[in-house]
């Protein structure tokens, strides 16, 4: 029996200038590569990404999204996201590459010739499992853990954090099978494309995008998933699964006590954002045709987290600022500052070395400063200062 | 998207720390019996294996649990009082071991002496360590911590966080990334040889420097002014402050307590493994955690317990024989009991049930 929805709150998007701006920066960001290629100086090509490194940056910006569904909506301090991107980048080489290679030659639509031995199916389809997969490994993890609060939640998440990669790790010896190549890591894998049956049948889509185009189309398909994400953030949130997700949000026990189910709720956003983030994890495996045990450390969680935190916890275009604006800081802008610093004073600093130096002091700054983000949702805000308004008229609750 | 509104056993069951609701906790504590009773089969399967080999990892894991029970402590502490999981913590034991470094090895030149030089020089280092780490963890509370005392939880938890990067890296900074070491400074011959195997006199000092340090911080906070004061604050702040307890400071003692233990910590940890590096916290302080929450967090005896236990942990998974996962696993299972413990036992081993507040 559905009961009538209540009408939704409304959002910032929906005046008309904060959706031109919506609108524009989204053709930026499509037509990007060819502005970069053709029309850029060499003087600001050294302070933009190419298109590769843009490519990574908006698949971070994706497993930003993908955490702000649990960190931002539901409110659950996820400091093991890192898991998410180790499942579906494994997943990805699993399904991509001749590491299966005892098991014959598996190729459904894969971006290789028929008969190159392992398993090799079309990339698309290695990026929905690995997403699916992952969201299930998130229920797994969820169901004994989500039931704890806050601050156990996050050290317990942040042992799966590493309990993961020291699977992955150890994993080229389980009981004498060799699963994961252990610290070698995977080799080989395969890339984007539409494998060569699609390819003959409608030629305007390429094979594989490594061979035939360049790595503009790995760009626009990082973009596809950015705004897939956005879109689901946005269609989310607005529904009662996401108005469950505030409730809880704001205070566990009056949303139990208005008949939200606490544990049902919590797992479906620990499903979602992992969904995401094994995607992210796929695609960016993909990308680099190679994975290893050393790309997954606790120092990428704080990344993720930190984007979540500078955009704006629970604000969707915050967070997707905060992505895009930390992602490229990582990947390019500290190296060009750096670059510009010692080519200026003559030294010889490495600038990138000390960059979770930067971040942490950034989440310190944040914290104290502006808890609320670059582009904070409003609800947010408002939880967030609640307590700076109650001060003066209670005393600070007990802790016993 | 429409989730239906929560069955009536979902919306009935009190929202409490509590992990599971009556009817499921009988099942709960049988799997819990069986896992703890599959573990003292294995332990004891490795016992009569070779006793020798068992009654050595154990000594072992005695002096390396000390180090974790210091530690450890220190997350007990402030945990008790703020609720706030102060992941800065290992990063300051980082900073007492590197402290130790610069003052004992570079500055004073430990390693050119012996006897009673010796003995003085590592006793400047061990103070020096202390104090710094002392007035470390206080200023990390007053900057970071103090202002964020009245936001939401979290608000704090991640601001700890962050200042655990800064701590680490700030340790690169100064001394870069890679291990500093030094030479042995303990004296490494046999005190007596088990099975053909030496237990040496270092394993046996840092138990002289750590139990003693263990023993008088007892006293300090069941005795001394100080401790009733921050006792009191962990009770009840608001009742501590009518009682004319000065609350921020008492919070601010314990932090310079927990600091001043991880800075010997730290100092036994450089004396005894003779290296260290920035990120040396990260592992340990998440071992000293999940200590602190084995015994029962705000416990501070269950913190010294729960060390012990880590510390066996670890030595029994590597050192033993029979079935043993090995060294590379041993995170892993850190961890997987760290969760085994807030499943099943969330208030630890000698904790009260904690408090609901989120």
């Amino acid at each position: 029996m559905r009961r009538p929805r209540l009408p939704a709150l409304p959002a910032a998007t929906r005046t008309p200038l904060a959706r031109l701006l919506v609108a524009a920066c989204f053709c930026a960001l499509l037509i990007y590569p060819w502005i970069y290629s053709k029309y850029l100086t060499t003087t600001l090509t050294q302070w933009l990404p190419d298109t590769s490194t843009a490519f990574v940056i908006l698949a971070f910006t994706v497993m930003g999204l993908g955490l702000n569904f649990v960190v931002g909506y539901a409110g659950l301090l996820d400091l093991g996201y890192v898991a998410f991107f180790a499942a579906g980048a494994y997943i990805a080489g699993f399904l991509a590459s001749e590491q299966f290679a005892n098991a014959g030659s598996v190729v459904f639509g894969g971006t290789v010739l028929p008969g190159t031995p392992g398993i090799h199916l079309s990339p698309w389809l290695v990026i929905l499992i690995a997403a699916i997969f992952t969201a299930l490994l998130g229920i797994v993890i969820g169901i004994p853990t989500l039931r704890l609060r806050g601050d156990y939640l996050a050290i317990v998440t942040l042992g799966f954090g590493e309990i993961i990669p020291q699977f992955v790790r150890n994993g080229d010896n389980l009981g004498g099978f060799n699963l994961t190549n252990g610290s070698f890591g995977m080799n080989g894998i395969d890339g984007l494309g539409f494998g060569n049956r699609v390819h003959h049948a409608i030629h305007a889509l390429p094979a594989n995008f490594l061979n035939e185009l360049d790595s503009r189309w790995y760009y626009w398909t990082a973009l596809a998933l950015v705004v897939v994400t956005i879109v689901s953030s946005i269609l989310l949130r607005d529904s009662r699964l996401g108005r469950a997700w505030i409730a809880i949000r704001e205070d566990e026990d009056a949303a139990a006590a208005m008949g939200v189910p606490l544990m049902r709720t919590k797992t479906l956003s620990y499903a979602i954002g992992a969904f995401f983030g094994g995607a992210a994890g796929a695609l960016i495996t993909l990308q680099a045709g190679a994975t290893s045990p050393d790309a997954f450390s606790l120092q990428v969680s704080i990344f993720v987290l930190s984007m979540v935190i500078l955009g704006g916890i629970g604000n969707v275009w915050g967070v997707a600022l905060g992505g895009i604006l930390l992602a490229y800081v990582n990947y390019k802008g500290l190296f060009a500052a750096g670059n510009t610093f010692n080519s200026t004073f003559g030294t010889n600093v490495d600038i990138p070395e000390y960059s979770y130096l930067i971040y942490g002091v950034a989440i310190v700054l944040f914290m104290l400063v502006r808890p609320e983000g670059l582009i904070p949702s409003a609800r947010r805000r408002a939880e967030l200062h609640e307590e700076e308004e109650e001060e003066n008229l209670v005393p600070e609750s007990s802790t016993a | 998207m429409g989730t239906s509104v929560g069955t009536a056993a979902e919306t009935s069951r009190r929202p409490s720390f509590a992990l599971v609701p009556r009817l499921r906790s009988r099942a709960v504590a049988v799997v819990g019996i069986l896992l703890l009773a599959l573990v003292a089969f294995w332990l004891v399967e490795n016992a009569v294996h070779d006793i020798r080999q068992f009654a050595l990892v154990s000594l072992n894991g005695i002096t390396n649990g000390s180090i974790y029970a210091l530690v450890a402590i220190g997350y007990t502490l402030v945990y008790g009082i703020l609720e706030l999981i102060n992941f800065a913590h290992g990063d300051v034991f980082s900073w007492g071991a590197m402290i130790t470094y610069s003052v004992a090895i570079s500055w004073l030149g430990a390693s050119g002496h012996s006897g009673i030089a010796l003995f003085g020089i590592l006793a400047v280092g061990l103070v020096c360590a202390a104090l710094f780490c002392a007035t470390l963890n206080m200023a990390v509370e007053r900057v970071a911590y103090r202002r964020l005392r009245n936001a939401p939880r979290l608000a704090p938890l991640i601001t700890a966080i962050g200042m655990s990067f800064v701590l680490s890296n700030l340790i690169a900074v100064v001394y870069g990334f890679n291990y500093v070491s030094s030479e042995p400074l303990l004296p490494r011959g046999a005190l007596f040889t088990i099975g053909g195997q030496a237990y040496g006199w270092d394993k046996l000092i840092v138990l002289l420097i750590t139990v003693p340090t263990l023993v008088s911080l007892m006293i300090v906070v069941k005795r001394t002014r100080w401790g009733k004061a921050m006792r009191a604050t962990a009770q009840n702040r608001d009742a501590a402050r009518l009682m004319g307890i000065d609350v921020d400071r008492a919070i601010a003692f314990a932090f310079g307590l927990g600091g001043a233990l991880a800075g010997i910590g730290g100092f036994v940890y450089l004396v005894y493994f003779t290296q260290g590096r920035f990120d040396l916290g990260f592992r340990i302080g998440l071992f000293a955690f999940t200590a602190a929450v084995l015994g029962g967090i705000g416990n501070i005896l269950g913190a010294a317990l729960g060390g012990y236990l880590i510390g066996f942990i670890e030595n029994y998974n590597s050192g033993l024989t029979w079935h043993a996962p090995g060294p590379s696993w041993t995170e892993s299972l850190v961890f997987i009991l760290l969760i085994l413990i807030l499943v099943f036992r969330p208030h630890g081993l000698l904790g009260e049930s904690l408090s609901t507040r989120s």
